[in-house]
């Protein structure tokens, strides 16, 4: 049983369970932007979306390879992502709460992308190589992810009554969830072994003053700080994660090994 | 597709076959014109060619990766290893002047110069794409995403007409 504070110290392969936060969160968040293939609101932006998720999903097949490969028990990134339940996915809890509509997705998408611009910006220069290089490709991909979810909260935010209301709702639904994304514990603390130095508290306060600027630009409000909701780097998941991966995962389990 | 068979190949040799490699989406130019890859190294008949992505997800790599020893297959080079590296990561700098030109006439408008430094692009908006068509600068961008990973999509204000352009990375 995980329970909280005693699961930290088991933790056998600290540098496993740090590739695999960074994996599940583009693979949870990944599957649920593919889940607006054929379903966005106009086709540019279908189109739109179905690359954004093909590239976090890229992103996490090189960083559950690496994963499976750090972890020695000849688990590769298919074994990672779809052999798993739900107590073991490391992704934060935001990611993997349900689409919603249009604004939900985007913003979700605008608070990911701002934080995640950080990350691999501070990783590309760690010393760990081959964390290293997939930090600096993905770093460009997510510069043009960010460029469109920010262009978008601009538009909802200063749009129409109604996107404005959707965009201000999603902001409110989702803040609560933004905390768990800057927490750090022992794992970030063994990492520095492998060369890995994130500084959490600094990335926490360059997010903030970015994402809260272009808040303000598209003439939302910040919303105001209360209750927060974590537990996903510890595999502690919301309801819905269990759902969506009975839905991703169905094809690979029906049909081990199976092959195109 | 046979060609001659090379017992002992030499890199320059196996660099030529790869030359006829194309990008499946991009079927104008080769995948050594598009820096996919980036070394090829021979010890005795083993050959080990070494690619690098392009995008993390992009789809066409597994389908360059059968290409490229299918093509080599042809020539009875079989005992190739394919070594995927990601650092340093694929940029479109690596694209020299003449597979741009092949872009352009292939109606793909080649990529600019890639912007480095700034997270936060937001308020900076990148240079109009020349239209491959009739070579107006008078054109929009519609999205950054198309019709795969690597383009966008825009449209010529002078000739009224949509294209693509290859994304700078």
């Amino acid at each position: 049983m995980n329970v909280a504070g005693t699961r930290e110290t088991q933790i056998a392969n600290p540098l496993f369970e740090f590739l695999l936060r960074l994996g599940d969160d583009r693979l949870v968040l990944g599957h649920r932007m593919s889940e607006w293939c054929g379903h966005g609101p106009i086709l540019e932006e279908d189109i739109a979306m179905a690359n954004i998720a093909l590239d976090l999903v890229g992103q996490a097949n090189s960083l559950l390879k690496l994963a499976g490969e750090t972890e020695g028990a000849g688990r590769d990134e298919d074994a990672l992502a779809y052999f798993r339940s739900e107590p073991e996915f490391r992704n934060a809890q935001m990611l993997e709460l349900p689409k919603g509509d249009f604004a939900f997705t985007m913003v979700r998408q605008f608070l990911f992308d701002a934080y995640s611009v950080l990350q691999w910006d501070a990783l590309q220069s760690c010393s760990f190589a081959p964390l290293a290089g997939i930090a600096a490709k993905a770093l460009k991909e997510d510069v043009y992810h960010l460029r469109h979810s920010s262009d978008w909260m601009l538009r909802m935010g200063d749009g129409t009554e109604e996107s404005h209301a959707r965009a201000q709702a999603a902001l409110g639904s989702l803040w609560r969830y933004t905390g768990e994304l800057f927490e750090r514990d022992a794992v970030d603390e063994a990492v520095r072994d492998n060369g890995i130095i994130l500084d959490q508290a600094a990335m926490q306060s360059m997010w903030t003053q970015r994402v809260n600027d272009v808040i303000s630009r598209a003439t939302l409000a910040v919303p105001a700080a209360g209750a927060s909701s974590s537990g996903g780097r510890r595999g502690r998941h919301t309801e819905v994660l269990g759902h969506m991966l009975a839905e991703m995962q169905i094809v690979a389990r029906s049909h081990p090994g199976a092959k195109w | 597709m046979t060609g001659e068979a090379f017992a002992a190949p030499t890199r320059a040799q196996v660099l030529e076959i790869l030359e006829l490699v194309k990008d499946p989406e991009v079927p104008v130019v080769s995948v050594v014109e598009l820096g996919i890859v980036r070394d090829v190294s021979i010890d005795g008949s083993r050959v080990t060619v070494t690619i690098t992505p392009t995008y993390s997800g992009c789809p066409a790599m597994r389908e360059i990766e059968q290409d490229i020893r299918v093509a080599l297959s042809a020539h009875s080079i079989n005992d190739v290893e394919l070594n995927t590296v990601h650092a340093p990561a694929w940029t479109t700098d690596w694209i020299g002047p003449e597979a741009r030109e092949k872009l352009r006439a292939y109606g793909i408008a080649p990529p600019g110069a890639v912007e480095h430094g700034g997270l936060v692009t937001i308020s900076k908006r990148r240079a109009a794409a020349a239209c491959p068509r009739c070579g107006s600068m008078n054109t929009q961008l519609q999205s950054e995403f198309g019709s795969t990973a690597c383009k966008a999509i825009h449209v010529c204000l002078a000739c009224r007409e949509p294209f693509d352009e290859f994304k700078a990375f």
